[in-house]
């Protein structure tokens, strides 16, 4: 692992660089929220362990996500069905494990039976990944463009999830299933899951949600920088002429990156809406799909297709989640988050596109032109 | 001074034009005149430079040197709007008409007579009809482009061309997708045009439509003048001698030894969507090199894509070594070993931003990897090191991106690619386009070393030297059809060009 880190930072210079701007907005964050006096960076509320388990379990989440959205992004497409997604899919899923008469009186409701929660994880698992293999086909195959394609997802996936829940709120509580364990595995560390519910120690203070993005990222890894198929979505990204040209079926390759983000977002609906217990489908999931791209395109990924790692799109989510944090703990107020989300990206970006160079350049004009 | 009566006054005339692109140089000290109500064919092989010296009277390029003169007054065109003011019109190839607009619309695009920024579609398609009815387009000024037959835009454009006031009219293959009676229609309006006085440069291959409605004809050859002839000296024979005008001395061809009749490739009747009407059969013996020639249109590299299996199979047969093979996709084709190298590189055969290694293994990576579909990254590079050193690519390491490669190292690239698996038809499209000439004879050499192991080649190409000195026969094509096959002995440029503008094999 360390290996293969340290031969991405020799090549790839845009990882390099949000590594940077990772770290240093962990040490501002530390800095900022340190214990009055002057004490230790490693005393600080942002560094304590209830933060850091916080942090990692959305980085977990929304990287699984991100990683979809990524592969996508790589084969020159977009997925922005994400967020509309996960809200439909949360709705199934609490559907399948809640008794049919605790649903809301709306049509999914009534078809939708009660199974096992360990059938309702693989039946959404399942659905999530139908609805990238249709989505995919239309994109891949039928060359409608994935935007388009992908935008009537987001607006489709978030409709059928309001009107099949009323537009009301659907609760975990409703089930009458012991939930015990798909607690643990959603929301619970890798200690509660190992000890039922006991643990402590520094396994507790890591989420299964962060373990199920290191697993993900190490499969992902492993299929995008070494596999064949892995380089076919470069190649097909890069120029999907030539590679057809060399007898790869590239209508498959960019279908199939469309199945792994209906796989990566519905795998990720599970632990998110078991942490946030209910599922309200106006607001559920809303924006994801913009934070994927986002982390995506932060960690390295061109829009244009061919570019990008999965160890980027690692470290453009943790950015995200940390940038989040920050003004949370630093007490701004919730609502400018995004914008300052936003800023952030916005320089991020720049600075990486044209460096430091046309940073100076924008903010020297005035003076200039004042003269 | 005197007014010299009797001396024709040109309309334009260009003296002198030198034009240099980067490593080529297009026009030598180029010579067109062209008087008031005159229609002056100009014609030469592709790559002759007719495209530029019109270009250049069109605004699109600026000549290093040289003179043009408007009605006797020396004029510098420096955009396309200048050449419009002084009233040339260029009704290009490619049709720049917007489908989406309607006629009028399309006729006044960017001159539209507005009333506080509001366009006066009625005043538009008032002055539209006089034009449309000096063409004997008989179509309401409101009809959609889109609605019109193909002849028909072409009459729109020069329509806007005259809305202009257009002296002279610029025609660049003008009737390269018309129909029969779409293109007589259009000879008709150029001669109603030039009785209006108006001058018409018509740029044609089709020697027929130039001989029926040409006064003048100017040949360009290799980007110099290589002929005037009059009116009545104008016959299919003398153009093309003017067109093709030097001997060759031949690349010596040491070949034909190899040629092994009872293998190879052969295909039977396929069909092109460029041209569905048409079917196309030809054979090429294991160890033989089939050049195939034509002018640009003529659908050679429609005919490579198909049998390549990148565009769609609509008919027809391929055989390798008499064995009929699976089609329909490039995959299919390439387990056969049929190859493709094309006409675009960069386009088409690279994926520019890739190392030399991943270029080279693209298409047999399932050879370098493991039953889980991980690439080995050992055997990956051997292999591309190999055709490095075999093919003598230039390249600092096989992981440079192949942008960095100059043109001739990219092509040998493209080579690496299939060359590292096992050829049985290789095809070459424009294998040598805009690559140097040391570069040019590694690949024929190469291309008879392939040839001499037992690949059959077919080899499609626009240079004529490159053609008759590689070839073991040439087939000729011309809209889609192979108009004949050349054996040795029948080699010459003229009997080329002759089959290559629609004759027949036998006269």
């Amino acid at each position: 692992m360390n290996n293969s880190k340290l031969g991405f930072i020799n090549n790839n210079r845009r990882e390099l660089g949000m590594l940077g701007l990772l770290i240093a907005l962990i040490v501002i964050t530390s800095w900022g929220t340190r214990e009055s006096g002057v004490q230790a960076l490693f005393e600080s509320k942002f560094l304590s362990a209830d933060n850091l388990k916080n942090i990692s379990r959305e980085i977990g989440i929304y990287g699984i996500f991100s990683i979809g959205v990524g592969i996508v992004i790589i084969t020159a497409g977009i997925d922005l069905s994400v967020g509309s997604l996960m809200a439909l899919l949360g709705v199934v899923f609490l559907y399948f494990v809640t008794p049919p008469e605790t649903r809301p009186d709306s049509f999914l409701a009534k078809i939708i039976p009660e199974i096992p929660w360990l059938a309702a994880v693989l039946f959404t698992l399942l659905i999530g990944t139908a609805i990238g293999v249709f989505q995919g086909l239309l994109v891949g195959k039928l060359k409608l463009q994935a935007f388009i394609v992908t935008l009537c997802g987001l607006l489709s996936y978030r409709g059928l999830a309001r009107f099949s829940a009323d537009d009301t709120s659907i609760n975990i509580s409703d089930s009458s299933q012991n939930l015990e364990f798909l607690r643990f595995l959603g929301e619970g560390s890798l200690s509660d899951v190992l000890s039922n519910g006991n643990g402590s120690g520094f396994l507790h203070s890591i989420p299964m949600s962060f373990i199920y993005l290191l697993c993900f990222a190490i499969f992902f890894g492993v299929l995008l920088h070494k596999s064949v198929f892995g380089r076919y979505i470069f190649a097909a990204g890069r120029n999907e002429l030539a590679t057809k040209y060399s007898g790869i079926n590239t209508n498959i390759v960019i279908a199939f990156a469309y199945v792994i983000a209906g796989f990566c977002t519905a795998f990720a609906a599970i632990p998110f809406c078991i942490y946030t217990g209910s599922v309200q489908p106006a607001t559920h999931g809303a924006f994801f799909e913009l934070y994927a791209i986002a982390a995506a395109v932060l960690g390295g990924c061109s829009l244009r297709g061919g570019e990008g790692s999965i160890i980027g799109i690692l470290i453009g989510t943790a950015i995200l989640i940390v940038l989040r944090n920050m003004v949370n703990l630093f007490g701004y107020p919730t609502p400018l988050s995004d914008a300052i989300t936003g800023g952030v990206i916005f320089v991020g970006v720049l600075l990486d596109q044209h460096g430091a160079s046309s940073i100076k350049r924008i903010f020297s004009k005035k003076p200039v032109s004042g003269n | 001074m005197k007014t010299e009566l009797e001396k024709p006054s040109f309309a334009l005339s260009m003296r002198g034009v030198n034009k240099t692109f980067p490593g080529v140089k297009a026009l030598t000290s180029v010579d067109f005149d062209i008087s008031k109500g005159e229609v002056v064919a100009l014609i030469g092989e592709n790559g002759a430079g007719k495209s530029t010296l019109m270009n250049i009277l069109g605004g699109v390029h600026q000549p290093d040197s040289g003179e043009i003169k408007v009605n006797d007054k020396i004029v510098t065109i420096k955009s396309v709007s200048q050449a419009d003011s002084l009233g040339i019109g260029f009704v290009h190839q490619e049709l720049n008409i917007l489908d989406n607009l309607d006629v009028s619309a399309n006729v006044y695009l960017g001159r539209e007579p507005r009333k506080l920024g509001i366009i006066q579609k009625n005043i538009i398609a008032e002055k539209t009809n006089p034009f449309l009815k000096v063409l004997g387009l008989d179509i309401s000024p409101d009809t959609p482009v889109a609605k019109l037959s193909i002849g028909q835009q072409q009459l729109v454009e020069i329509a806007k061309a005259l809305s202009k006031e257009a002296k002279i009219i610029i025609m660049d293959e003008p009737t390269s997708s018309l129909t029969l009676s779409e293109t007589d229609k259009l000879l008709n309006v150029i001669s109603d045009l030039r009785d209006k006085g108006i001058s018409i440069i018509y740029i044609s291959h089709r020697l027929g439509e130039v001989s029926a409605c040409a006064d003048r004809v100017v040949a360009l050859r290799d980007g110099e003048n290589a002929g005037v002839l009059a009116k009545d000296e104008i016959t299919h024979n003398r153009m093309v001698s003017l067109m093709v005008g030097r001997e060759l001395e031949r690349t010596t061809n040491t070949n034909g030894s190899k040629i092994d009749q009872s293998k190879g490739f052969e295909t039977k009747d396929i069909i092109t969507s460029t041209y569905p009407n048409n079917k196309v059969s030809f054979k090429i013996s294991s160890g033989e090199i089939l050049g195939m020639a034509g002018l640009v249109g003529a659908g050679r590299s429609e005919v490579a894509q198909t049998i390549f299996g990148v565009d769609p199979n609509l008919g027809g047969s391929v055989y390798i070594d008499g064995k009929e093979i699976k089609r329909g996709s490039a995959k299919a084709s390439i387990n056969s070993g049929i190859y493709l190298a094309p006409e675009d590189r960069k386009r088409t055969g690279l994926i520019t931003q890739f190392d030399v290694s991943m270029n080279v293994s693209l298409a047999s990576l399932e050879k370098h990897s493991n039953g889980l579909g991980i690439i080995n990254n050992e055997s990956e590079k051997i292999t591309a090191n190999q055709q490095i050193e075999k093919l003598n690519i230039k390249t600092p390491s096989a992981e440079t991106p192949v942008i960095n490669l100059s043109g001739g190292n990219q092509q040998k690239v493209v080579l690496g690619k299939w060359l590292s698996m096992n050829p049985k038809l290789l095809i070459f499209d424009e294998p040598t386009r805009g690559i140097d000439v040391g570069a040019k004879a590694e690949i024929y050499k190469l291309m008879r070393q392939l040839a001499d192991k037992g690949v059959a080649i077919l080899m499609i190409s626009s240079d004529m030297e490159e053609v008759i000195g590689i070839s073991d026969r040439i087939a000729v094509m011309h809209e889609g059809k192979i108009t004949g096959i050349l054996g040795r002995n029948e080699f010459t440029e003229e009997n080329i060009m002759h089959l290559a503008v629609g004759g027949s094999s036998e006269s």
